[in-house]
Parts: C-alpha cells; sequence; structure tokens
C-alpha cells in the first residue's frame, strides 16, 4: 500500500527567511547591547575609585597613579595609560608610559586622593596640616583624618555662603541697579514728560541707586572675608616625584586612602561621585564636576519641544486627514511633510537661526525689548528657539504618526457617533482623537527621541558649552525663555573634540554618553507608559 | 413603558400614522453602481418592520438613506425622496444633525465608544449639549434597564465599556441609540454576532420599545422576522419585491422570488 505521506517531509516554504530575518535580528540585538555595555562599562567605570600604584622607571623618576589602561601599540610595545592628576604641576592628568620603562611597581599605603575645585584630582602624600592658629597637625598624627574632614567641610560650607552672597543676594542688586539704569535710560527718552517731574524721577532712582551700592558694599566686603578664610588653613604635601607644595583648604572637596580603603568604603565614593556628577556644575573647562546643567537643559528643551510639536502636528494631521479634500494638493503636501523629515538637521539650525532668531527675535527685541537694546533678549541663540527649531523638525514623525493612528480609529465608532447626532467637529473630538491618542503617543515617543539626540541644529540656535543660569529658577519670570543652556549631546562634542586635555575628557565623554542615553530612556519610557494606560482604556474589544 | 412621565410628545400623539416614513419612488447610486431601483413603501409608525433578501440586495442601503448616513460616502447620488412625517430629509433645510437625533441607529457590529459605559450611553445627550447631571443619571438607568442591561452593569457604571462581553456590548449601543428618545430605530443585523439567549433578549425588547418607537430592522432570520415583525419587506437585486404583514408574507407570499426565498430555495 502506499504510504498515505511522504516519508521525509519537504521542507516548508520560506524558512530560509526566517532565519535570515532572526539572524538580522540577532546582529542588531548584539550591536546595540555591545554599545551599551560599552558606555555602561566606560561611564561606570570612570566613578570607581582604584588603587594608586606607584611606578619606578627606568630613568630613576617615579610616577603615582591610577591605571587607566593597557594598550598594544603598532610594533607590539605594551603601554600604560596612567592617571597621575596634579594638573597643576605635571600640565596635564594623564600619561602614557611604556612597560618597557618600569622597573617596579608598588602600592604603597600612604597615597590620598584629593579631589579639588580646581586643577582636578591630586594623588599626593600628606606632610602635615598649617592651621590659621599656627598649630601644625603632621601626618602621622592619629587625629589627621579628622582634622582634614573636618576642614573639607567647613571649606564646602563657606563656599556654599560666598556662593550664596555673590550669587543670588549680590545678583539681586544687579538686577535691581540694571533695572533703574534702563528706567533711567527711558526718562532720558521719553519727551512727554516735564523737566520737573523727570528730575524728580532720577533723583528718587539715583537715590535708590546709593542705597543699593552701599548695600552692595557691605555684601561684597563679606563675600572676601570668606574668600581670605578659604586661604585660612594649608595642606602640605609630598608628590611622587618628591616635590613638597601646599594646598589651601579651600580648595579641597574630598580625600580618600586609595590603597587601604574597603570595598564597602569604595562602593560608597563611587555613589557619591556619581551623586555629584548628576548634581554639580561642572569645572575645568567642563572635564571636572557635575553636568546637572546639560542634563536639566536637555530635559527641559526635550519636553518644551514636545509642547510645542504636538498640538501643532495633531491639528494639521486632523485638518489633512479629516477636512481638507483628499486630491493631488492634499497627496502633495503629504508627500513633502514626509520629504520633510529627511531633510538634514544642520539646515533646519540654518533656518531656525535665520527665521526664528535673526528675524523673529529681533522683532520681538524691537517691540518688547527695546529698553535693553542693543543687547538681545530674544534676538539670540536660546532655548525657546532651540526648542521651536526642533519642534519643526520633529513635526513630520508627529504628523504622519497622528495621520495613522486616525486612519485605523474604527469606521464603526465614527459612524455610531455620526448617527447619535454628533457634528463632525464632536465626532473627533469625543471620539475619534482619544482613539486615536495611542498612535499619537507613539509619534511623540519618536519625536522626542529623535529631538533629544539633535546636537547639529542647536549650536546654531541656543546651546552653550558653559550656560551660566538655568532655564528655570526662582527668580521670576521664572521660566527664562531667551536663555541660552546646556545640553548633553552638545557637552559629548565639546568635551571629545573641543577639549584641550582629551584623556582627561574621554571618561566624561562616555559617563555622559550614558547619562544622555538613560535620559532618553526614561522619558520614553515615561510616554510607553502613559501609551500603555491609554490603550488598556481604549483597546477595541472583538468578539 | 415603566415611566410615562419622560415619554417624549411623540408619544403623545395615539392615532397611528402609517406613513411615517415614506419611501417615494428611490434610486439610489454608489458611483455609478445603481444598488436600489424606484423603492416605494410606507413605513408605519410604532411598528416593527423588517427588511429581508439576500445578501447585497440593498437593505442596508436603504436603511442607511433614513438617517442619511450614506451622505459621508464619497460619489453617491440618489433620485426620488423620502419623507419622515411628510417632510422630505432632502429638503435644503433639513439639518442632518437634529434629523439622526430624532433617528437612532445600532450596527450590525457593535461599535461602543471608548469610553465608560455610562459615557456611552449618554453621548447622544452630551453632544446636545446636555449635561445635567441628575437627567443623565435617569436616562443611564431607564436605557440600560430597557436593554436589560442595568443589573449586569450597574456596579461598573464607569468602567470602560470594552470590559463587557459581545452580547452586552451590542445591548449597550441599543441603550445609546435610544437614550435621547429618538422617534425611529434602525437597526442593521443587531443580532447576527450575538448567542441565542442574547437574541432573545433583544428581541423581547424590540418588542417592547415598539411601543413607543418605530423599528426598522434589517434581518437575516426569517424565524427572527416572523416573531418580532409586524410587517415585512423582501427585497431582491436593488428592488422592492414585496411589502406585506408578516403572517401574510410567511404564509401566502404574492409572489414567487418571495416564496422561494422564504422557503429557502434561494438566498
Ligand atoms: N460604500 C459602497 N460603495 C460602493 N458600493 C456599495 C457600498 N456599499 C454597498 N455597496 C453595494 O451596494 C449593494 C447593496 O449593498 P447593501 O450593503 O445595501 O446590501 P445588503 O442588502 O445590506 O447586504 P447584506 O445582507 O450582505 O448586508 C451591493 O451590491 C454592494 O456591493
Ligand atoms: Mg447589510
Amino acid at each position: 500500500m502506499a504510504p498515505l505521506f511522504k516519508s521525509k517531509p519537504t521542507p516548508p516554504h520560506g524558512e530560509p527567511f526566517v532565519w535570515l530575518g532572526a539572524m538580522g535580528l540577532a546582529v542588531g540585538v548584539i550591536m546595540v547591547a555591545g554599545l551599551f555595555i560599552l558606555i555602561l562599562s566606560n561611564g561606570l567605570s570612570v566613578f570607581w575609585p582604584a588603587r594608586v600604584v606607584e611606578f619606578k622607571l627606568k630613568d630613576g623618576s617615579i610616577v603615582a597613579g591610577e591605571i587607566v589602561r593597557e594598550q598594544v601599540q603598532a610594533g607590539g610595545a605594551k603601554e600604560l595609560q596612567i592617571h597621575t592628576g596634579n594638573k597643576d604641576v605635571y600640565g596635564l592628568a594623564y600619561r602614557f608610559v611604556a612597560e618597557t620603562d618600569i622597573v617596579s611597581r608598588s602600592e604603597p599605603p600612604g597615597y590620598l586622593m584629593v579631589g579639588r575645585i580646581e586643577y582636578g584630582n591630586a594623588i599626593l602624600q600628606p606632610v602635615s596640616l598649617v592651621l590659621g592658629d599656627g598649630t601644625t597637625v603632621k601626618a602621622d598624627a592619629t587625629t589627621f583624618d579628622d582634622r582634614l574632614q573636618s576642614l573639607v567641610k567647613e571649606a564646602a560650607a563657606r563656599r556654599r555662603q560666598i556662593e550664596k552672597v555673590e550669587k543670588v543676594e549680590i545678583g539681586a542688586i544687579n538686577r535691581k541697579m540694571t533695572a533703574s539704569d534702563v528706567e533711567l535710560r527711558a526718562l532720558e527718552r521719553d519727551s512727554k514728560l516735564d523737566a520737573e517731574h523727570r528730575e524728580k524721577r532720577k533723583l528718587a532712582i539715583k537715590n535708590s541707586t546709593a542705597t543699593l551700592q552701599k548695600e552692595y558694599e557691605t555684601l561684597a566686603a563679606q563675600a572676601r572675608d570668606l574668600r581670605a578664610a578659604q586661604n585660612r588653613d594649608f595642606l602640605n604635601y609630598r608628590l611622587a616625584t618628591g616635590e613638597e607644595r601646599k594646598e589651601s583648604a579651600g580648595n579641597l572637596m574630598m580625600f580618600y586612602h586609595p590603597n587601604s580603603l574597603g570595598f564597602f568604603g569604595r562602593v560608597e565614593i563611587f555613589f557619591s561621585r556619581i551623586w555629584e556628577f548628576l548634581t554639580e556644575q561642572p569645572r575645568e573647562a567642563n572635564t571636572e564636576g557635575g553636568i546637572f546643567p546639560a542634563i536639566f537643559g536637555t530635559f527641559v528643551m526635550t519636553l518644551m519641544m514636545c509642547v510645542l510639536v504636538t498640538p501643532f502636528g495633531v491639528i494639521a494631521a486632523i485638518y489633512l486627514r479629516e477636512y481638507a479634500k483628499q486630491g493631488l494638493i492634499v497627496r502633495a503636501v503629504r508627500i513633502s511633510v514626509n520629504n520633510l523629515a529627511g531633510v538634514p538637521s544642520i539646515v533646519f539650525g540654518v533656518f531656525g537661526l535665520g527665521f526664528f532668531v535673526y528675524t523673529l527675535g529681533a522683532a520681538v527685541d524691537q517691540q518688547l525689548f527695546s529698553d535693553a537694546l542693543p543687547t538681545p533678549t530674544f534676538g539670540t541663540g536660546g532655548i525657546f528657539w532651540a526648542s521651536l527649531t526642533l519642534a519643526l523638525l520633529t513635526l513630520p514623525v508627529i504628523i504622519v504618526a497622528t495621520e495613522e493612528a486616525l486612519v485605523a480609529v474604527p469606521r464603526g465608532i465614527r459612524e455610531a457617533a455620526l448617527a447619535a447626532g454628533a457634528s463632525k467637529w464632536q465626532t473627533i473630538q469625543r471620539v475619534v482623537l482619544p482613539s486615536a491618542t495611542p498612535g499619537i503617543l507613539t509619534g511623540v515617543v519618536l519625536a522626542m527621541a529623535r529631538g533629544a539626540g539633535e546636537v547639529a541644529p542647536l549650536m546654531l540656535v541656543g546651546v552653550v558649552k558653559l550656560a551660566p543660569s538655568l532655564p528655570l529658577d526662582t527668580v521670576a519670570p521664572f521660566f527664562h525663555l531667551d536663555r541660552k543652556f546646556m545640553h548633553l549631546g552638545f557637552h559629548i562634542y565639546d568635551l571629545g573634540f573641543q577639549s584641550p586635555d582629551s584623556d582627561a575628557a574621554k571618561p566624561m565623554v562616555f559617563a555622559t554618553a550614558l547619562l544622555l542615553i538613560l535620559l532618553v530612556i526614561v522619558m520614553n519610557l515615561a510616554a510607553i507608559l502613559l501609551r500603555n494606560r491609554l490603550r488598556k482604556r481604549y483597546a477595541i474589544g472583538t468578539f | 413603558m415603566s415611566d410615562e412621565a419622560t415619554a417624549s410628545p411623540i408619544t403623545g400623539v395615539f392615532t397611528l400614522n402609517p406613513r411615517m416614513i415614506e419611501v417615494r419612488d428611490f434610486s439610489f447610486w454608489y458611483g455609478a453602481k445603481q444598488a436600489i431601483f424606484n423603492v416605494a413603501m410606507n413605513i408605519p409608525e410604532r411598528k416593527v418592520t423588517a427588511f429581508i433578501g439576500p445578501s447585497g440586495c440593498g437593505k442596508s442601503t436603504l436603511l442607511r438613506n433614513l438617517n442619511r448616513m450614506n451622505d459621508l460616502i464619497d460619489g453617491v447620488r440618489h433620485e426620488g425622496d423620502i419623507l419622515l412625517d411628510g417632510q422630505s430629509l432632502y429638503d435644503p433645510s433639513v439639518e442632518v444633525i437634529s434629523l439622526r437625533k430624532r433617528v437612532g441607529m445600532v450596527f450590525q457590529k457593535s461599535n461602543p465608544f471608548p469610553k465608560s459605559i455610562y459615557e456611552n450611553v449618554v453621548f447622544s445627550l452630551r453632544v446636545a449639549g446636555r449635561n445635567k447631571r441628575s437627567e443623565l443619571d435617569e436616562v443611564v438607568e431607564t436605557s440600560l434597564r430597557h436593554v436589560a442591561l442595568w443589573d449586569e452593569v450597574k456596579d461598573r457604571l464607569h468602567e470602560s465599556a470594552y470590559g463587557l462581553s459581545g452580547g452586552q456590548m451590542q445591548r449597550l449601543c441599543i441603550a445609546r441609540a435610544i437614550a435621547n428618545r429618538p422617534q425611529i430605530l434602525l437597526m442593521d443585523e443587531p443580532c447576527s454576532a450575538l448567542d441565542p439567549i442574547a437574541t432573545l433578549k433583544i428581541e423581547e425588547l424590540m418588542s417592547q420599545l415598539k411601543e413607543e418607537y418605530t423599528i426598522v430592522i434589517v434581518t437575516h432570520n426569517m424565524q427572527q422576522a416572523r416573531r418580532i415583525a409586524d410587517d415585512t419587506a423582501y427585497f431582491l437585486l436593488g428592488k422592492l419585491i414585496e411589502h406585506a404583514p408578516t403572517s401574510d408574507i410567511f404564509t401566502n407570499p404574492q409572489r414567487i422570488e418571495t416564496e422561494r426565498y422564504i422557503s429557502g430555495q434561494m438566498g
């Protein structure tokens, strides 16, 4: 009897394509994961406190520092990159040592790693503390660490004090002075005012300026005293080279014993460094300190971009899809919008600079801020123009996503709404848009991802290397749309390619890249969670 | 009816109007394709009229013309006229929105809105600008009681309508259609996706509702037409073949096509 089935089944069609697809996906996932792991390990290792190794070299000199990495050179010779710190003495914080030059290595326990406000880290052997009252504490005294710790704390407290006096209090006086200056100039220009009245106003302004000036002087004296106190106590220390130096206590931020620290001590320092990185201002041409302003700037700009682009995009898509007569013109508009997504972002930057900043911004200055001219307020790059430029850049994403979402709304519920006596707009507003919201949010997620990673256009319309103040603060009107801002993406570019000491900056580049990725992930996750919640609510049930 | 107090003024007219909907020599085209050929019929008030006929014969098309839902489709065209209480639906002075407020519609596939059960029911009131809480609460309860859904959902009125079963959704859609008390209820195969028990519930509902509403129902189920319809109209290829009281159509059809269809020899 003939068998009912062939004993050897022919391979099903399409199998190779399934394999191909799976392989493609696997390659993609591996590449993304690899990139992420590279950035993660490089970015996080920056914060881990390594041991300090002392090298004796062939030429008799001694080098001490943390080993950053080993690299093999073209000839096969090995080379160590060492973080030596002490930029003030050595010129650079990193140096390369050929392995063949090394005579011996050791990890002596006496080394101290000291974080400083200026010139970055110092790797040193403490000698003594010389206090302002004349007493000296030798490094081998048991109280040495405690005394140094309390000095560091006092210095930090004074630093905060100085910042408060100089930035907040003197800043407030400066703002008042500028305001009276502007008023004075306006008085001069106002021809309708009679002379007597004008003189009276002028006198009043002069008087108030004088009191402000007095206040300023007392505050300035206060700040001077604080600064002097920062230089009262000193730490004497010796470098690996044997050179003796001293550092005023006010410049110290933290210290630890890298070679006698336990695991938990290291973990503690690891996290405190991460915290510093997240919350502090940058120092030393951005190679030291934290990047809080850049995180904040990126966050605010991305959020503002979303707030600007979403309503515009959604309204445009509603018109295109629901109201416009579907024909040649609408099709042309749709194609143009899609092509807009392919325009290089720098072109948007140029447009933003030319139109928003130089045209709109200048006009706004003429109308509203003419008193401050010739200093531009909105007539120069700022966070608002940057957000607007990026909003324009991401507009096609939102329009396309919204159109797709509108098309996907089942015909049945539109008809049901119309049959219930709703007008077209009521139908769109009450039934169609809620059903389309998850799809629109998908567009917002994509737009956000695109906008947050964009750097080129921002360089033209408001990003700076170092912004003196945040776009959001406690001084009225709280939201300073005209301010320049810092951005993580630009920070990466600036550190990695514009920095005088690129070796010193490299760890920061990785850490910043890691942070940018995390920020985008967090913002996207928030939008996705929102979308999933809505989707649960608006999911179309089937029988 | 449980509450005469809220009855619409229409029900106050107690003489039956045998020509509440008057279809006059009506033809209809989708682009170049003619779907309805010179149909003329009167649909009486407060009765159930069933449209039967093989698939594609134009039942839905005619039904959807009764509240001008076909206006939404591009390239349609009609000849003849449809009158509601003697007034032409196609009169330029007729506002489509107010027409649709008088003519409720239930679709073949249930189509609740992405909103709570409560908001689904009161949708037609809300779009008409009626937002008084007490009125809405009352409408929700009476409408849901009408469709025998109240006891099943009264504890989760503010949950999403998509949590309901298919049959419950369809009953919700009926409740939504009768919430603002239209005069006429158009139903396009409302039971085609329901199990026999849910179907029975909806049929009971229709025989209750016809005391107050004029009902036009499209159905493929002969038994259903027999059980609930007062009048039945048989369509074939866009033409009205026979329109008579249901008992006559099923026991004593005048036309041979009708007889073949209802005896199952065709369709
Ligand atoms: N939107 C449309 N565009 C073009 N032709 C249509 C459209 N809707 C229906 N038709 C055509 O009109 C004719 C009548 O369709 P209709 O939907 O009224 O049939 P029906 O009797 O309701 O059928 P069924 O019982 O299958 O629902 C069919 O030939 C159909 O192909
Ligand atoms: Mg149909």
